[in-house]
This record gives structure tokens, C-alpha cells and sequence, in this order.
């Protein structure tokens, strides 16, 4: 399996974009480095803009440029952007729908050795709870780029979730990327399983472990969390009658807590949860970490077996 | 100098370039870390630690005791290395450092590691989070003193100069701050990244008293401390002049050293450099 950086997808759509449309700026906040926008600087030092280590003065700036007609990419990590700069990005950015991407890398747990201050697991739902807010979580370095292209197509304010480490690349996410729209990876007729960001190669080994045990899972990537592809995930759940999601987010507030919601109003079916389990994360290697805090295929796997141990004792009963 | 005093910085050096040498062993084990920054604070950090703070390995939570805190906690390794040969806890944890179930987490958490006294990590927190501490000990009508070590790349954050404002009006005489001024941050000099310069006016204006002195200097840091400390009514802020990297050649002033482990090759030839008599 190949294994890239999707923050390395966000800055080569950069380029690529700034080279089409001159009113593409990129600010940063003394983490270029980190997020990779100092590839960008070298090809734009003009249109590169460092603001030092001032995330908050960085988002409201960035305001301005909208104001101005450019089309800024406000970058630093994703703990920054959602919880330093949340007044800046609510208040100067979303209540006036300003035209501001917000580019977050360092989100999740696999941020790795930093430990709990840098481990972004509540960003998605500081990001969803704002109105005017798009939320785009790609799952690979390939839509990655992808996403970073469509949040410059689109006029308006948008958070873009991306990551430290290498991802695994997968190759059934690179159709055509649609805000919204969530890609359906396999057909299944007994639960669905849901997955957002790098989660989606965790959830195509889980429907692998599910099949060889014979349960059929079907499988939804949602790239978009915000607004939110219902239509998807309702069609799917009356089919299977059962729906995991798997997340790199605290289970509270991210693409779990949305389905959740979603299914709850229109097909109200059982759901388990995969993500960070409302507790901060620690210091440690990048893929040790999503093992410990239960964010493996077999942690899906385990969910979705639970799932149906729990209706078919039910069906039991009333059978 | 008296013969005393003299002897005094040599077993102060001396420190200073184990505790150097602990901070690679524990970034080139964990295999990330901060070497530039936790190296230009070393004698800071000593200086506070062997000199200049009353407390007690053995009692953590003594109500008297001096407090520092380590804003710029992606420096963590200086104050871990420090904590640790002072015996607040077994050395050999240092070997855990950064990873999983260890209490040395890549960021000061004050609820896991015994002497830590802020958790940090974000920078620009821990000026605020020690001035409320400090109000606090004047509240309570306690005389000891709170030591706060900023990052010259973190006072860019606007969270540092409210603090800067709300210490002024509190009268907070007992802070002694500090500015690492190493001139680097993340992305290259603070002047090319956001310029700071010039910054003692800077505090000047706010109402500190503002001292510049050069930060791997134990008679200056030591000196300036104590005078600081006779001056009533206003916080002291001092702008210790260092290299980043300071100590090991091929660090020093390089900005591509604020975040990278030294790999094995390194860190032997910076562990050789470290092991020369000074
Ligand atoms: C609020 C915040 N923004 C960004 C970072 C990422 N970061 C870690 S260290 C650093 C640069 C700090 O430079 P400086 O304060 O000069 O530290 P030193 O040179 O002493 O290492 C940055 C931007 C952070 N930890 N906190
Ligand atoms: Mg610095």
C-alpha cells in the first residue's frame, strides 16, 4: 500500500490553483513548515503571507483579504484554527459567509508525538456547529487535492481537514469530488458502515474482515460532513438496518453525532460509534496511537458484529 | 569575582551540559522533540532550579515553594531533564519521554508530571495562567515567586500582551518573566517571520521592568534576578539574549533544528561535543 501526506495534497492544490486564479493568497502562522505551505512560499513568495505565531490576528486578516476580493487560505494546525481562532473564524468569517478557507493540518489523534495540546479531536464539531460553515474531511493525499480544488470552486467559508502523517492511499475515493456528495465504496445488504477522512481504509479492511465472516457491509466515505450527504446515509440505512460510523474525532460532535441526528429524524436504526471516546489524547507514534484508542478496522469490525448480535437476539424475540 | 562564586558557575556549567546532553538522549530516543529551543533555555532554567528557587523535590506541592512555568512548553525536555535530576521523579522515565502512558508528555501537563506546575503547550497560555497564580499568592499573602519562560516566536501571540497589561495593573512585582530571545522561531528569524525588534521598549511601554541581558550568562541571569526582585510594584521582564541550538555546533543558530530530532550520526557527534571539558 502506498502512504502519503494529504497535507502535501492541500499545498499541491495550492499551487496549482494559485498558477489558475491570481486572487489565491495563502497565510500561515509560523507552522509553513508543517503544514507544507513553504513549498507554496517558494513558488509565491509574494502571494505567501507568514503572520507569525498569531493564529487569531491570521483569521481575521484573512477576512480582510475576502473583503478584498481575494481568496485567502488561512493555514496553521487543526487545535489552532478550531479552538485558538474560534471567535475570529465565527465571527469575522462565518456570520458573514466570507469566502475564507480555513486549511487545518495536525487533526486527530494521529498527530503523534506532540500529545494532547496538538491533537485536534474537536475541531469538526466546533466547525459544524457554526452556520455558513462547509466541512470538508478528504481521506487520502488524492482528495486531498481534490477537496482543496473544490473549496476555491465554491464561494464561502470552509474548513479543511487534513492530517500530520502518511495516510494510505486509496484508490476507490479518486472520482469526481462533489461538496456534499459522500462516495459509495461497496454495496451491502446487512449494516453500513460510514467513514470520514483517513478512516476510509480502516473501514474498506473492516468490510473485508465483516465479508469473510459472511456478513455483507456496505460502505459510505463522506469527504463533506458539512452540509451533510442525508440522502446517502438514509437510503443506505433502510436497506441494512444498522450503520457504524468510524472517525478520527471524538465521538461527540463529529460525523457519528451527525448520523446519528440524521438517522434519528428520518430512519431511526441502531448505531455504534468508532472515534476518539471523549477523552484527550497522549503522546505517541502516529499508528500505535490509533490503535490504542480503538480506531483500527477490527474496532469497526467489532462494532458492527455487536450491532447485529443485538438485532438478531431481538428479531429473537419477537420471532 | 571571589573565589566562591567562580566555583559556583563551574558547578553550574558543569549542569548545564549534563542537562544538555539529557535533552538529546530524550529527543533522539523519542525520535522527535525540540532540540533548539529546549538548548538556548538550559541556563535559565539551571540557573532557577540550582540557584535562585526555594523547593523541594520531595515535597512537590510545598506551599512556599517558587513556581516556574515553562509557556513555551515545546521545550518540555529542558524542564523535564532539570525535574528529574532534582528528583522529582526516577530518571529513567526520561527514557519514556513522548511515549505512550509515560507522564513526560510532548507538552508539560501539570497533572502528570510531579512539579510541573502549568500544563502548556499552546503557545502564549502560560504568561496569563502564571500571573493568575501570582494574584493569587498576593491574594493569599504568600512571598514566594513565580518564574515564566516565554519564547521570543510565542510574545507574537496577542494572548501575551493582555498579560502584559493585566500584570502592570495588578502590580504583580512577584513575576520575574523571561524572553528566550533566541531570534528563531518555527519558519526562520522572528525579524523575517514578524519582527519583534525593538522589543525592550515594547515591555518598557507596558509597565515592566525590563532588563536585556545575555542568556547563557549565570552571573547575569543571576545577578538580574536579584535585582529584579528588590523592585516593588511592577513585574520584571528580562530579554535573555541566547543561541538557539547553543551547544552543539551544527544546532546552533539553525532554524532547522526547532522541531527535528538529531538522527543517530548526530547525536554522537553532539554527545562528543558535549562531553569537551568547558
Ligand atoms: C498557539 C500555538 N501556535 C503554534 C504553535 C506551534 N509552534 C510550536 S513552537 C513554535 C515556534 C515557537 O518559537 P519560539 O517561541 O521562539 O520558541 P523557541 O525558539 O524558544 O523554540 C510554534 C509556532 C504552538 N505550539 N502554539
Ligand atoms: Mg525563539
Amino acid at each position: 500500500m502506498q502512504y502519503k501526506q494529504t497535507r502535501q495534497g492541500y499545498v499541491d492544490a495550492l499551487i496549482e490553483l494559485a498558477r489558475e486564479n491570481p486572487l489565491v493568497v495563502v497565510l500561515d502562522a509560523d507552522v509553513a513548515k508543517a503544514t507544507r505551505t513553504c513549498d507554496f512560499e517558494k513558488v509565491f513568495p509574494e502571494r505567501f503571507f507568514n503572520c507569525g505565531v498569531q493564529e487569531e490576528n491570521m483569521m481575521s486578516v484573512a477576512a480582510g483579504l475576502a473583503l478584498e476580493g481575494f481568496i485567502p487560505f488561512a493555514t496553521t494546525f487543526g487545535v489552532f484554527a478550531s479552538c485558538r481562532a474560534a471567535d475570529q473564524v465565527r465571527n469575522s468569517i462565518a456570520y458573514p459567509k466570507l469566502n475564507v478557507k480555513i486549511a487545518a493540518t495536525h487533526c486527530g489523534i494521529s498527530t503523534g508525538g506532540d500529545g494532547a495540546s496538538h491533537q485536534a479531536n474537536e475541531d469538526i464539531a466546533i466547525m459544524r456547529s457554526f452556520p455558513n460553515m462547509t466541512v470538508l474531511v478528504p481521506g487520502d493525499y488524492e482528495e486531498a487535492r481534490q477537496a482543496t480544488r473544490a473549496a476555491a470552486a465554491y464561494s464561502g467559508p470552509v474548513y479543511l481537514r487534513l492530517g500530520r502523517d502518511t495516510y494510505p492511499v486509496v484508490e476507490q475515493i479518486h472520482g469526481p469530488f462533489e461538496i456534499g456528495k459522500a462516495k459509495q465504496l461497496a454495496e451491502g445488504r446487512d449494516i453500513t458502515i460510514i467513514t470520514t477522512g483517513i478512516m476510509v481504509s480502516e473501514g474498506l479492511a473492516a468490510a473485508r474482515l465483516l465479508g469473510g465472516e459472511g456478513i455483507s457491509a456496505e460502505l459510505i466515505h463522506m469527504p463533506t460532513l458539512k452540509p451533510l450527504d442525508e440522502e446517502a446515509i438514509v437510503d443506505s440505512a433502510r436497506r441494512t438496518g444498522a450503520v457504524v460510523t468510524a472517525e478520527e474525532h471524538s465521538i461527540i460532535g463529529g460525523l457519528g453525532e451527525a448520523v446519528a441526528a440524521c438517522l434519528a429524524e428520518r430512519c431511526p436504526v441502531p448505531l455504534r460509534r468508532v472515534g476518539v471516546r471523549d477523552v484527550f489524547g497522549e503522546s505517541g507514534m502516529a499508528q500505535e496511537l490509533l490503535t490504542l484508542y480503538g480506531l483500527r478496522a477490527s474496532h469497526i469490525a467489532a462494532a458492527a458484529r455487536e450491532l447485529l448480535k443485538g438485532r438478531s437476539n431481538a428479531l429473537g424475540r419477537t420471532a | 569575582m571571589s573565589r566562591i562564586e567562580s566555583d559556583r558557575w563551574t558547578s553550574l556549567h558543569a549542569k548545564a551540559r549534563e542537562i544538555r546532553r539529557s535533552i538529546l538522549t530524550m529527543i533522539h530516543r523519542a525520535r522527535s522533540g525540540h532540540p533548539g529551543g529546549s538548548l538556548s533555555a538550559v541556563e535559565i532554567v539551571v540557573a532557577l532550579y540550582y540557584h535562585l528557587m526555594r523547593h523541594d523535590p520531595k515535597n512537590p506541592r510545598w506551599p512556599q515553594r517558587d513556581r516556574f512555568i515553562l509557556s513555551k512548553g515545546h521545550c518540555a525536555p529542558v524542564l523535564y531533564a532539570v525535574l528529574a535530576d532534582c528528583g522529582y521523579f526516577p530518571k529513567e522515565d526520561l527514557e519514556t519521554f513522548r511515549r505512550p502512558g509515560s507522564h513526560l508528555q510532548g507538552h508539560p501537563a501539570q497533572h502528570k508530571t510531579p512539579g510541573v506546575e502549568a500544563s502548556t503547550g499552546t503557545l502564549g497560555l502560560g504568561l496569563s495562567t502564571g500571573l493568575g497564580m501570582a494574584l493569587g499568592a498576593k491574594l493569599r499573602g504568600d512571598s514566594h515567586d513565580y518564574y515564566i519562560l516565554c519564547g521570543d516566536g510565542e510574545v507574537q501571540e496577542g494572548q501575551v500582551w493582555e498579560a502584559a497589561m493585566f500584570g502592570h495593573k495588578y502590580r504583580l512585582d512577584n513575576v520575574i518573566a523571561f524572553i528566550d530571545r533566541n531570534y528563531l522561531q518555527t519558519d526562520g528569524s522572528t525579524e523575517q517571520v514578524m519582527p519583534l525588534d525593538p522589543l525592550r521598549p515594547k515591555w518598557e511601554a507596558f509597565g515592566w521592568n525590563t532588563y536585556e541581558i545575555d542568556g547563557h550568562s549565570f552571573e547575569q541571569i543571576i545577578g538580574t534576578v536579584r535585582h529584579a526582585q528588590l523592585q516593588r510594584g511592577r513585574p520584571a521582564m528580562i530579554i535573555a539574549r541566547t543561541t538557539k541550538g547553543k551547544g552543539v555546533s551544527f544546532m546552533e543558530n539553525e532554524a532547522g533544528w526547532h522541531g527535528t530530532p538529531p538522527n543517530s550520526e548526530q547525536y554522537e557527534r553532539a554527545m562528543e561535543e558535549l562531553s569537551r571539558a568547558v
